[in-house]
């Protein structure tokens, strides 16, 4: 199957290649700019890097764009805004990048932000989460490929209403992201379920969880529903706490990501079932284009996919049609480029809205079941981000450009 | 008036009485020394006179004013040098900024933040180097000093002050005989020139029996005899007190005429 | 809030607090022999961690049941005991005579050595452990749902107490321990293999290390955080214990583990800093903790720079590189200019801490504190005052001014160790407060858009600007140094009592020197924020104070100008060795202790000590 699947994709390849006329090889490649946690967040940022190898090498295999290969320079952004910026700063003036992308945590993606506004120079957000990037703090520079927190809330929230819980504890990590989730929760939920009223609000430090007592915390304030932002290792020990305290029978669960197989994984037995979650079913998405992706995937790296590695498949595939369309690498053809871009990808089509910058990608939604010795989802469904996004009278009274 | 005069002085460390009621007194140009067995209480009543530690009860008077809770610093500026059982200078420094550090806090310069301090009292600190003997090292490092050489700079460093008193803690011990005999020599000098007061502890009876005007006999904390060496050396209770003493008993006896 | 609520919520303080203290009573242990403040204890905690997580899922696959389990523990542990000896056969014994400031820099070294290499062996994956066979269900306590293996954990601790209490009063061994803690000079005397001794101890510190990480699989999955953040909890027990005692870091784990839990319940965001508040009180009012002794120490840190002899071409000297430096943007490209930016600000940096190390022989464990406090000043003028850079800049340099003052005012009382770990806990204390009071400082998401004015946007502009104030700066506190306080600082360093009977007032000087040392390290705090136009809570972390250290050290603590060199060789190093390799912690850290091992002088004093052999 997978076998099968490589041959034709290398078929495809070879044929454009002898299609394309004159190849410039000689000339050359476009050197792009990549960043991300790799040594801190690696259970996401390293299957991320696969997948966008994978997008690399395929676009490369079939002559590049513009005549051109493709180069992507990759640092380590050590999860610090100051340390981000810093290799930002050694990408574009040493190694010469046309333009940056990626970054992980919310923070450092406001931070890129900051420094994509400042300094006139492209970048593309693919996993930070937080509003702020395409709203508060959102630029022309500055473009956001997953659906943001506002979006994936609202995802969720709509899931909420059937189950009639009214009083909801919030535990988020506090920093960018766990605040902009909470806060948004905290609006929506108010908003789409009368009545509904927050009785507890934890915010660990991000990786420092105290897991018992902040179950404890969360139980004393005797909510009908949760609301979890955590990921990671605080998730981890979270969710043991939790079951290990019985904090999460009878109640709804409401949790961003944690349908993501990054952060199912490590869970291994200890799913919490009947959670609704926002992540990605890989092997039960039917779609050939994306079957195909998955195929070459494991056949490449010997490993199931991630939602990062699809993230990075995605995000270097729009870069390459982004290219293409604007026909330079100029950071002002590339910006009209990606205005309201219409994108093919193998999820389905995507619009790079030119409003706020915020791509149409969306997300899989379901409850989570333990399947075997691990989790995954079930009664997902995969909602389409163009009917989350904020209205564009919020966008226009938010972003100051 | 008299220079130094210490009344009743006590100190206790938790339950042991260190110095009960000691009370002595130094004039002007007089050598006094303090002497006693180890763990007599010595250091206790020495560094109760140099502010090193605080006393229960008693007082201290510097000509007649009481300096009794007065800090180390506080009594340098009143007039009271000294110097260390082991020798105290600043060893990163030549031998003459030894000196010219003395000299600028004694004119209340520590705190000034411009001028180079090897610039300041160059010449007054030559001149105290000179009267010590030590004008030909000014320049070198004082971590290359022989260590007689380090207690003839501390000494100049104690004068540096323009003291009226100088306490000097076993100011001999760890020195070669030769090297003995000139600095208490030195130390003569100075005393008899400019009038000043020194109160020293001593193991080395020829040293004390030597330069001391009067000695001090201390035991159990307490003062058991005082006055001129020859009364001290055929006063009983003292030798009796240095019996059983064997670090204090020989040179006691055999230094007798 | 009810009786059982609060019930449930002291246990989860004791069961915390048990790990604590199995933990930290390895570093006091440890502490109390050898007197070296162990850095790299935290991460014998996260290799215990690491190897139970891996190794005790394989065992239970080979036989399921609470045995196994807990001999995969002790397993473990005693896996990381045998790495305890190794480093002390092939560091500690090296360095037991070395000052403090070299013994803290070596075991940090081993800290960084150990990242790197955990990521290698065990992945980059976190890894959590299966749950205790026979432990798995909850128990039921006023109603209350309770995992059984917390009960489990609150019992290990007075387990593990008792245990080092027979080892230590009914074996030869631990007679031997404790008479090494009360006077090591004394054991050294009575003929004992001191060797063995050390070793041994070592073995037992490393032990319970690894012990404490290894029990904490089923709760906490092995992270490659944990050794940073479980050390400064351990140095927070000991200290407020007292160092090298171990009633005492049982007592402060207790209290340390109910501030927690139920501090979580006042403050749920400010955790951290009551933490190191308390400890900040404790040593207010106890300055050698609970049940510690005074310090005998002292003497060994007298390293640093000495008078020299004045260069008459100095000057010239010095105005020819300015004339070089300035003409730098003629040749350089953007990059190198901003690199030749960062240089000239952490040089300014590194010398300010050389004031305090070299000069005042204040070992500074913390000088991130005033570091981050200049950047947090400048960033906060901006955010809240909208206020310009010439504004921001100055900001920040009476922040930090401010911040050395207060600081300093605490610290001039302490000396050796206590100094560098109180320093330590201030600059923690700062970065939790960075950290957690989210809506001044921003939290973990730091502060944005701290950029100089347009015009001097340009990297040369800015470049520049940075040299002159740098220059200034820098010309300023070597007058500092040169001039009648400097030498008071130094004649204090030398001979305390001699300086007190000179009539110097120490402690005044001493808190003097840590405000212009803040001051100084402020200013290029400010600077550096405004080059790359954020702050974040990093500017304050250990890693940061480290970097100084690592510049004073591959400089030279003795001579001058070796924190100038320092910070060139580490930032070029870095910023050309970085990119090229994932092991550059490895490299670091191994070459901090090669420096510590063989090159104590630095590179400016090796050179400078080479030609005076010569001569």
């Amino acid at each position: 199957m997978a076998k099968t699947s490589m041959t034709r994709w290398l078929a495809l390849g070879l044929g454009l290649a002898l299609a394309a006329p004159t190849v410039q090889a000689q000339q050359a490649p476009i050197r792009i700019g990549e960043l991300n946690s790799y040594s801190k967040w690696a259970a996401f940022t390293v299957p991320y890097r696969q997948g966008w190898q994978l997008a690399v090498d395929e676009i490369n295999a079939m002559g590049g764009v513009l005549g051109r290969k493709i180069e992507i320079i990759s640092r380590d952004d050590g999860a610090t805004t100051g340390d981000a910026t810093r290799v930002a700063e050694e990408l574009v003036t040493r190694e010469g990048v046309s333009f940056l992308f990626g970054s992980f945590l919310s923070n450092v993606g406001v931070a890129m932000a900051d420094y994509a506004n400042q300094k006139k120079i492209l970048y593309i957000a693919a996993e930070p989460l937080t509003d702020a990037i395409t709203m508060a703090q959102g630029n022309r520079y500055t473009f956001r490929v997953r659906p943001s927190n506002f979006m994936q809330v609202g995802m969720l929230v709509d899931q909420a209403k059937a189950s009639g819980a009214k009083r909801w504890a919030i535990v988020a990590p506090n920093y960018e992201y766990g605040q902009s989730a909470a806060e948004v929760f905290k609006r929506l939920i108010k908003e789409r379920v009368p009545g509904a009223e927050i009785v507890a609000e934890q915010y660990p430090a991000l990786g420092k969880i105290e897991a018992g007592a902040t179950v404890s915390a969360i139980e004393q304030a005797k909510p009908d529903g949760i609301f979890n932002v955590t990921f990671g290792p605080d998730l981890t020990q979270f969710v043991r706490e939790g079951n290990s305290r019985g904090l999460f029978e009878g109640k709804t669960v409401l949790s961003l990501l944690t349908g993501e197989p990054e952060w199912l994984l490590p869970l291994k037995d200890e799913i919490p079932e009947g959670w609704t979650v926002t992540g990605y079913p890989w092997d039960e998405i039917k779609d050939p284009k994306h079957k195909a992706f998955v195929d070459t995937y494991r056949a490449k790296y010997n490993d199931t996919p991630r939602l990062g590695s699809l993230l990075g498949y995605v995000v270097v595939n729009m870069i390459r049609d982004t290219i293409e369309r604007a026909g330079s690498v100029e950071t002002e053809a590339l910006v009209k480029a990606l205005e309201d871009a219409k994108f093919d990808t193998v999820i389905g089509p995507v619009t790079m809205r030119g409003l706020d910058n915020q791509s149409t990608m969306g997300a899989w939604v379901g409850k989570l079941v333990l399947k075997g010795a691990t989790g995954g989802m079930t009664e997902w469904k995969y909602n389409d981000g163009a009917s989350f996004m904020p209205s564009e009278a919020e966008v226009k009274a938010t972003r100051k450009d | 008036m008299t220079l130094l005069e210490a009344k009743g002085l006590r100190k206790a460390f938790g339950g042991v009485v260190a110095a009960r009621d000691v009370s002595l007194t130094v004039e002007r140009g007089e050598m006094v020394a303090l002497i006693g067995p180890n763990g007599a209480g010595k250091s206790t009543v020495f560094n109760m006179i140099g502010g090193q530690l605080r006393a229960d009860a008693g007082s201290v008077l510097l000509d007649g004013v009481a300096i009794t809770d007065a800090t180390p610093q506080d009594r340098f500026r009143k007039g009271i040098g000294r110097t260390f059982q082991v020798a105290q200078a600043f060893l990163s420094m030549t031998v003459l900024e030894n000196i010219q550090m003395a000299l600028i806090s004694r004119h209340r310069e520590a705190l000034r933040l411009w001028t180079p301090a090897r610039e300041r009292y160059r010449e007054d600190a030559l001149q105290l180097l000179a009267q010590v003997g030590m004008e030909g090292t000014a320049n070198r490092s004082c971590a290359e000093l022989a260590y007689g050489d380090v207690k003839r700079v501390e000494l100049a460093i104690a004068l540096a002050g323009d003291p009226k008193l100088i306490l000097m803690d076993e100011p001999t011990a760890g020195m070669a005989p030769a090297e003995r005999s000139a600095l208490m020599e030195l130390t003569d000098t100075m005393t008899r020139s400019r009038r000043l007061g020194v109160l020293f502890t001593e193991h080395d009876m020829d040293v004390v029996f030597g330069h001391a005007d009067r000695v001090l006999v201390l035991l159990g904390g307490q003062i058991i005899a005082s006055g001129p060496p020859e009364e001290i050396r055929r006063n009983p209770k003292v030798r009796e007190a240095y019996l059983g003493d064997t670090h204090g008993l020989r040179p006691l006896l055999t230094s007798s005429p | 809030m009810d009786l059982s609520f609060i019930l449930i919520q002291a246990l989860n303080g004791l069961a915390s607090a048990s790990s604590l203290f199995i933990t930290a009573c390895g570093l006091t242990l440890v502490f109390g022999v050898t007197r070296i403040v162990n850095f790299a204890h935290g991460s014998l905690y996260m290799v215990g961690a690491y190897t139970a997580a891996t190794l005790v899922p394989r065992l239970l696959e080979m036989s399921y049941g609470p045995a196994t389990f807990w001999a995969g523990i002790v397993l473990s542990a005693l896996v990381v005991g045998l790495i305890g000896i190794l480093l002390e056969i092939l560091l500690l014994r090296r360095i037991y005579r070395a000052p403090e400031l070299f013994q803290l820099l070596a075991t940090f070294g081993v800290v960084l050595v150990f990242q790197d290499l955990v990521v290698q062996i065990f992945g980059p994956q976190d890894i959590l452990g299966p749950r205790a066979p026979g432990l798995r269900q909850p128990i039921e306590i006023l109603g209350r749902r309770f995992p059984s293996y917390e009960l489990a954990l609150i019992i290990a601790g007075p387990i593990v107490l008792g245990a080092v209490w027979l080892l230590l009063r009914r074996t030869r061994f631990g007679i031997l321990v404790r008479a090494a803690t009360q006077d090591r000079d004394m054991v050294a005397a009575l003929g004992v293999n001191q060797a063995l001794l050390f070793t041994g101890t070592l073995f037992c510190g490393a032990f319970l290390a690894g012990l404490g990480g290894a029990l904490q699989i089923p709760r906490v999955a092995a992270n490659t955080g944990m050794d940073l953040s479980v050390i400064a909890e351990c140095f927070v027990v000991t200290v407020v214990g007292g160092m090298g005692s171990v009633p005492g870091a049982f007592l402060a784990a207790l209290i340390i583990g109910q501030l927690q839990a139920f501090g979580i319940l006042i403050f749920p965001k400010s955790t951290l800093v009551v933490v190191f508040l308390l400890m900040a009180l404790v040593l207010a009012i106890r300055p050698n903790g609970f049940f510690g002794r005074p310090e005998a120490t002292g003497g060994s840190h007298v390293v640093g720079i000495a008078s020299r002899a004045p260069v008459r071409s100095g000057p010239l000297l010095m105005i020819a590189v300015l004339v070089v430096l300035a003409a730098l943007p003629l040749i350089a490209d953007p990059y190198l200019l901003k690199v030749a930016t960062e240089i000239l600000i952490l040089a300014l940096f590194a010398f300010s801490l050389q004031l305090l190390i070299g000069v005042g022989g204040l070992v500074s464990f913390g000088h991130a504190a005033f570091f981050g406090l200049g950047a947090y000043g400048a960033a906060l003028a901006v955010k809240w005052l909208e206020a310009s850079m010439f504004v921001a800049v100055p900001s920040g340099l009476l922040l930090a001014g401010a911040g050395g003052a207060l600081i300093g005012a605490f610290l001039v009382r302490l000396s050796g160790i206590y100094l560098a770990m109180m320093t330590l806990a201030a600059a923690q204390i700062l970065y939790a407060v960075a950290f957690q009071w989210v809506d001044v400082t921003g939290g973990d998401n730091g502060i944005i858009g701290v950029w100089p004015p347009a015009w001097a946007g340009p990297r040369a502009i800015y470049y520049l600007l940075t040299l002159a104030v740098t220059a200034i700066a820098l010309f300023g506190l070597t007058r500092l140094i040169d001039a009648p306080f400097g030498y008071a600082l130094r004649a204090a360093r030398d001979s305390e009592p001699r300086a007190e009977s000179i009539g110097l007032a120490v402690r005044r000087h001493r808190w003097l020197a840590f405000v212009a040392a803040g001051a100084g390290a402020g200013l290029a705090g400010a600077l550096y924020a405004f080059s790359r136009g954020s702050v974040d809570p990093s500017l304050l972390g250990i890693p940061t104070s480290v970097d100084a250290l690592t510049m004073l050290l591959l400089g030279g603590i003795q001579a001058l100008t070796g924190p100038l060199a320092g910070a060139a060789v580490l930032h070029a190093l870095r910023d050309w060795i970085m990119p090229l390799t994932p092991f550059w912690r490895l490299l670091l850290g191994l070459s901090i202790i090669t420096m510590v091992l063989i090159f104590p002088r630095g590179l400016v004093g090796t050179v400078f000590h080479g030609r005076e052999e010569r001569a």
